[in-house]
């Protein structure tokens, strides 16, 4: 049996539907990079803590996502992370001495890295350092030190009862 | 007590037999594609077979899973209050598991029958022995082709219940039950990576490759009678959802 006219044609639908259903899979449901490949340029951050950082996560101004983190390293020269943020071409203008934040977004969410303006006139180049950070809450560390300024209060409360 | 022993023996040296034709058909079928390749027609033909006419049962079966998730996933988000992940939750469940998964199981009892049916009967009425007479090789110009076409049709088929599902969920979800539209997807679009698309059409491409195998490989091994075609048919459509539900599992493990 030969392939007909019309069976090359539905055959031809079909692909193309098909094609086109992997298509819109993969560009409109996936979430579509900032910058993708080379564009744009690098800024480098170090932190003392990036708690549940992951590569990828988003570089937001004012909550508009304006990079992503491209990789997350350790420094032995400084003992600290050291965090590389591709920013996108279009957003130039970031004063050199704005600085670099983790944030978590929502109680359950991911982190990012918020960055806040400085009031530079010189603006983030290609391999530029920022140099103000602040690194990721660790609650872990936040109920620590509660807890041991309570168990605190309560000794001091406990020796000025008995000195009474 | 020994007869029992004998035959429990028995029975697994014969589905290890069975696993060693099967490797050496697939391994001959691969061997043999960039060759078939070449005979494109055939392959259109079957392409078209296997794949466009599965094409109603396959929209609508996606398009009614893509309901019930939409369905389901915005009764039990609204009991956590973020029905706006219902986006997330059904592109995600359709393209990395129900998509691959459930077209799978549609193509072999679609598809995966038409083929072993088609060549049991060509077996049995000899038409392969025809061929042979005339020193055709009925694995190069009947077998091949309609592997390779269940082999491509696969992944698009997949693609294409995925895609379908999704809008279900959305009309479920967004027209019906009235989650914001703009965060549905915009929620889907933040969580979904290329990696899971490309994850589920990984899946899809290996379930491809075994519906077609197994589905060629009872057909044209079919006991020549009437009852040896029927139970070839049958035997595809076990196989092959026992097949695509434990490869599931293997390559979800893998690629996790």
């Amino acid at each position: 049996m030969r392939a007909t006219r019309a069976v090359e044609l539905g055959t031809g639908m079909f692909v193309l539907l098909g094609f086109a259903a992997l298509f819109f899979l993969v560009t409109q449901i996936t979430n579509r990079e900032v910058g993708f490949g080379d564009a744009g340029y690098r800024v480098t951050a170090s932190f003392d803590q990036v708690g549940g950082l992951k590569p990828g996560a988003p570089v937001s101004m004012s909550g508009v996502t304006v990079g992503r983190v491209e990789s997350i390293g350790y420094d032995f020269a400084l003992y600290q992370a050291v965090v590389v943020l591709r920013i996108d071409g279009r957003y130039d203008r970031i004063p050199a001495d704005s600085d670099a934040s983790i944030f978590t977004a929502g109680l359950l969410g991911g982190q990012y890295v918020g960055i806040a303006p400085g009031g530079s006139e010189t603006f983030l180049k290609d391999g530029d350092r920022i140099e103000f950070t602040q690194s990721a809450i660790v609650l872990e560390n936040l109920i620590s030190k509660f807890l041991f300024s309570k168990a605190g209060e309560q000794g001091t409360a406990a020796g000025t009862e008995g000195t009474n | 007590m020994r007869h029992v022993v004998r035959e429990l023996v028995r029975g697994a040296v014969d589905s290890l037999v069975l696993l060693g034709r099967y490797a050496r058909f697939v391994a001959r079928l691969l061997a043999e594609t960039p060759r078939a390749l070449l005979r494109f027609g055939l392959v259109v033909e079957q392409v078209y077979k296997s794949g466009a006419l599965s094409l109603v049962i396959i929209m609508l079966s996606g398009l009614f899973v893509g309901m019930v998730l939409g369905l389901q996933g915005f009764d039990l988000l609204e009991r956590f209050g973020s029905e706006e992940s219902l986006g997330t939750a059904a592109a995600l469940g359709l393209v990395k598991e129900l998509g691959p998964v459930v077209a799978a199981l549609l193509f072999a009892g679609r598809a995966g029958t038409a083929l072993a049916s088609e060549l049991g009967l060509m077996r049995a009425t000899d038409q392969l022995s025809a061929m042979e007479m005339m020193a055709v090789d009925p694995v190069r110009r009947v077998v091949m082709p309609r592997f390779l076409g269940g082999v491509v049709a696969m992944p698009l088929l997949a693609g294409i219940f995925s895609m379908i599902g999704i809008f279900g969920a959305q009309l479920v979800g967004v027209q019906m039950m009235g989650v914001d539209s703009g965060q549905f997807w915009s929620q889907m679009q933040g969580a979904v990576e290329r990696g899971d698309v490309m994850e589920g059409v990984v899946k899809s491409c290996v379930f491809g490759v075994a519906c077609s195998a197994i589905a060629v490989y009872e057909g044209y091994h079919s006991v020549p009678t009437a009852e040896g075609v029927g139970r070839a048919t049958t035997r595809t459509v076990v196989i092959s959802s026992v097949m695509v539900l434990l490869l599931d599992y293997m390559l979800t493990a893998v690629m996790m």
